[in-house]
């Protein structure tokens, strides 16, 4: 079994590590789902602690793209993936890299919060228990809960369900839950689509926050919310007749929204599509 | 009923005010109709009922419950079919409650979409469907005969289980499907392999409902008799069964021997062993509902 190549914990030259490789390198990445393929011909690079939004418009393959980066799109019968994703070098989708590692090393959180219907400290400790964590259990549940600005608000409720807690902390819960098998990537998959403007501008604290030490990608539909929290943009659009997803231009993000190269780019960042 | 004014209304507005009288009174006449269908079934419990509980008194006495099966009616008692009942049925259980959840979770989380996984599912289907005279058939030719357990408690446990298990397999499933696909990628997602997903997240959420089902199933067990005289349990057991390969009887066919005697005095015993019957099956259905809510409220 192939070991993922560590990330090392010394700041490296933004957008790369210290060995030069973006945190994600994707190379003409082609995904079918059964025999209509869904995404084609998309190659850019993701650069390591940054944040990367993924916009355009409904229904053009960004959950399906970004679920390709922790290979859940696997679990999906009859999905098939073609190209490679390095990750710091490795190719996540070498055949000796088992999805179990790559999920555990790159975390996720989903468009509708999900906590598991049990206590909030118990939430925060599935992963690391899948995990054979030994240590001081109390310790890290306390940290991965500072670390997602949520202690503070149930530092008190641990034992309570995380079902009491509002959708914005739940969706932090699920940030938190993510952060606590220490991965070194997190993507968020439209993790505000269900919260409303406060809950959502907390989230987005939260994750400049959390870019000093982690590689974000997000998928939004909010082009506001793409703007102001990404460093870059990239773009997706259905072509080949509205059925095959691709990413058609992908930038800085000040350049994506104010001089983008691509008119459909235009287009939709001013609003005059879709 | 006081009229509200109408600025807008262009239809007539006495003809629309007649309608609405009638269309709310066959509303009335529906309800009626449905609340007269859902006590049809009530009402037939509720005269089964009152028949055996009259027919059972003076009968079912603690010398009932202690005694063996006799010629007469007065020394006649129940205890060799309630110890067999209960032998058989937590036998059963544990044979067909571990085997039944696994096919239910081969099918649900780890089954592959293909024409053998279609095959086994259409099958447990038909299974379920199937009369338990076939089933105790079945069980005369390999357990009894073929693998020769004689007419032992084990033959009718196993044979028990292949009826109920289709039904445990169905239940199951469904407790299982009920689980939200989101919290099992919420666990895949955090590095959980696919055991762990089923160990720690669906099996926890999933269980009261399949333990509920699992009873149901087993209290069908407790009732049935067909399968159980056609592998050749014995109508009269004066003793105690002292394992698996022990003869037995149990309460239906208890009761059953008893109805078909000519006295009249058998037929209040049959009456007291409905009685018995009943409170074991309603105690079984009791404990599911107790357990479910019992594992919900730690959910």
């Amino acid at each position: 079994m192939t070991v993922l190549t560590p990330v090392l914990s010394t700041p490296p030259l933004v957008g790369a590590d210290a060995d030069g490789h973006a945190a994600f390198d994707v190379r003409d990445l082609k995904f079918w789902y059964g025999p209509a393929p869904a995404l084609k011909d998309i190659t850019l690079q993701i650069p390591a602690r940054q944040i990367t939004a993924i916009i355009g418009p409904s229904g053009c393959g960004k959950s399906t793209f970004i679920r390709c980066f922790n290979r859940m799109n696997e679990l999906v019968p009859g999905a098939r993936v073609e190209g490679q994703i390095l990750f710091h070098g490795q190719n996540l989708y070498a055949p000796a890299v088992d999805p179990v590692e790559v999920r555990r090393r790159i975390g996720m959180v989903f468009q509708k919060p999900n906590p598991f219907p049990q206590s909030i400290y118990d939430n925060i400790a599935y992963g690391p228990r899948l995990n054979g964590f030994k240590g001081n259990m109390d310790e890290f549940v306390e940290r991965s809960l500072r670390q997602a600005v949520l202690w503070d608000e149930v530092k008190d409720k641990l034992r309570q369900n995380a079902y009491t807690l509002s959708g914005g902390q739940q969706q932090r819960l699920c940030i938190a839950r993510a952060l606590a098998v220490e991965p070194d990537a997190i993507l968020m998959d439209e993790p505000c689509s269900a919260l409303d403007p406060i809950a959502t501008l907390k989230i987005e604290e939260l994750m400049h926050e959390l870019a000093v030490n982690y590689t974000i990608i997000i998928v939004t539909h909010n082009m506001q919310q793409a703007a102001r929290v990404s460093d870059i943009t990239a773009m997706m659009m259905l072509v080949d007749d509205h059925r095959t997803g691709t990413v058609i231009e992908v930038g800085e993000t000040q350049t994506i929204f104010t001089r983008p190269k691509d008119k459909r780019t235009e287009d939709y960042v001013t609003g005059r599509f879709g | 009923m006081s009229q509200l004014p109408t600025p807008n209304f262009k239809l007539q507005t006495a003809g629309f005010r007649r309608q609405l009288a009638g269309r709310k009174r066959w509303g009335r006449v529906f309800a009626a109709l449905c609340l007269l269908a859902a006590m049809v079934g009530l009402v037939v419990l509720a005269v089964l009922i009152v028949d055996v509980l009259a027919k059972s008194r003076g009968w079912l006495d603690w010398q009932f419950l202690t005694s063996f099966p006799s010629r007469k009616p007065e020394a006649a008692g129940v205890l060799s079919a309630l110890a067999g009942s209960l032998w058989l049925v937590a036998l059963t259980a544990l044979f067909s409650f571990p085997v039944g959840l696994a096919a239910a979770i081969y099918l649900e989380e780890y089954a592959p979409s293909n024409w053998i996984t279609t095959l086994i599912q259409t099958n447990i289907a038909n299974l379920a469907g199937v009369p338990s005279i076939v089933y105790g058939l079945l069980g005369l030719g390999i357990f009894v005969r073929t693998l020769g357990l004689g007419r032992s408690l084990l033959a009718g446990a196993l044979t028990m289980s292949l009826l109920v298990l289709p039904t445990i397999i169905i239940a199951s499933r469904e407790a299982i499907r009920a689980v939200p696909p989101s919290l099992r990628h919420a666990s895949l997602a955090l590095g959980g392999t696919r055991w762990q997903t089923v160990w720690h997240t669906v099996l926890p959420m999933a269980f009261p409902g399949i333990l509920t089902g699992a009873i149901l199933a087993l209290s069908r067990a407790i009732g049935e008799t067909a399968p159980l005289i056609t592998i050749g349990a014995l109508t009269y057991i004066a003793f105690l069964p002292d394992g698996p390969m022990s003869a037995f009887t149990v309460l239906p066919i208890q009761i059953f021997n008893w109805t078909s005697r000519p006295q009249a005095d058998f037929r209040n015993l049959a009456a007291a062993g409905i009685v018995l019957l009943l409170v074991v099956l309603l105690s079984a259905n009791a404990l599911a509902i107790l357990l479910r809510d019992r594992l919900q409220k730690r959910n």
